[in-house]
């Protein structure tokens, strides 16, 4: 093989597979928006939907364990916080493949405006 | 800058890019299905890819390498799954090892191209790439990066911030 894979711990891996996962569900990416300006309580959060204060917990639950809020208790309530660095960083993957796209594009149209000489009938 | 829209859809983990192109359908084609057209612009000016095999039918295969700086050669393949010229093909593009046969232990894309004319003129060029997992996308991102994509990426950024 000439092509080397960078040497990435498994455990990295899975993380981005449970940030994608996580990302990809329309309510959870609106209870990170929600909690991007400051704490939100769950029960705060539940208000915004039309599903049970359960419901709301479990996504939660599952931003949590990819990372991509944190959780803690004032009293009885449970507070949520988007963790920025997260999403910037599931961000920055996808603007990767963004850029890689834009510079193939670029390439092409350039071709497309070279006098074609033909070398196709 | 000719690429109008981006789209990455999380749900289905396809990557959508939509490009206006004021060329005609039939000639936006041939950049695809000829060889020597088609590697002016499939790898970046650090890899230029050089097609060995081209076969745009149904089943058929192409067969490409990348050739870096270093004089290194990564390999890669295409195998057409649908084509209907000059508006549309799909196929499934991987990596090859050094005598070109597919890689299987290598993430695999499927690309999916469309182009329609535009009334006025002009064509519409969109390119749907689907990856079959998140840890897919990041190997290839980094064998990308490998392959120096990112040298091309950093100038082409240099260019827009300016």
């Amino acid at each position: 093989m000439v092509v080397i894979l960078k040497e990435r711990p498994d455990t990295d891996e899975k993380q981005a597979d449970l940030v994608f996962n996580a990302l990809a569900d329309r309510t959870r990416r609106d209870i990170l928006r929600r909690s991007m300006g400051g704490e939100l309580s769950v029960s705060a959060l539940a208000r915004s939907y039309t599903m049970s204060l359960a419901a709301v917990q479990k996504h939660v639950a599952v931003l949590d364990r990819a990372g991509l809020v944190t959780k803690r208790r004032r009293g009885r309530e449970q507070l949520v916080r988007t963790e920025l660095a997260t999403v910037q960083a599931a961000q920055s993957l996808l603007d990767e493949f963004e850029a890689i796209w834009r510079a193939r594009i670029d390439r092409f149209a350039d071709v497309l405006n070279m006098p074609n000489e033909g070398a196709m009938p | 800058m000719t690429v109008t829209a981006v789209e990455m859809d999380l749900e289905q983990l396809t990557m959508c890019v939509t490009t206006q192109l004021d060329a005609p359908v039939t000639r936006a084609w041939q950049l695809w299905a000829d060889p020597r057209q088609l590697e002016r612009w499939w790898g970046p000016p650090t890899y230029p890819a050089t097609f060995i095999d081209h076969d745009l039918t149904q089943g058929g295969r192409c067969t490409y390498f990348m050739t870096g700086p270093e004089g290194d050669q990564p390999r890669g393949w295409w195998r057409i799954v649908a084509v209907d010229a000059p508006r549309s093909l799909e196929f499934e593009d991987g990596f090859a090892d050094e005598d070109g046969n597919p890689n299987n232990e290598l993430p695999v894309m499927t690309m999916r191209l469309d182009l329609t004319e535009r009334a006025g003129g002009g064509t519409t060029m969109t390119i749907v790439t689907r990856f079959s997992s998140v840890e897919d996308m990041q190997r290839i991102l980094d064998m990308g990066m490998e392959q120096g994509m990112t040298a091309a990426v950093n100038q082409m950024e240099g260019i827009l911030a300016g």
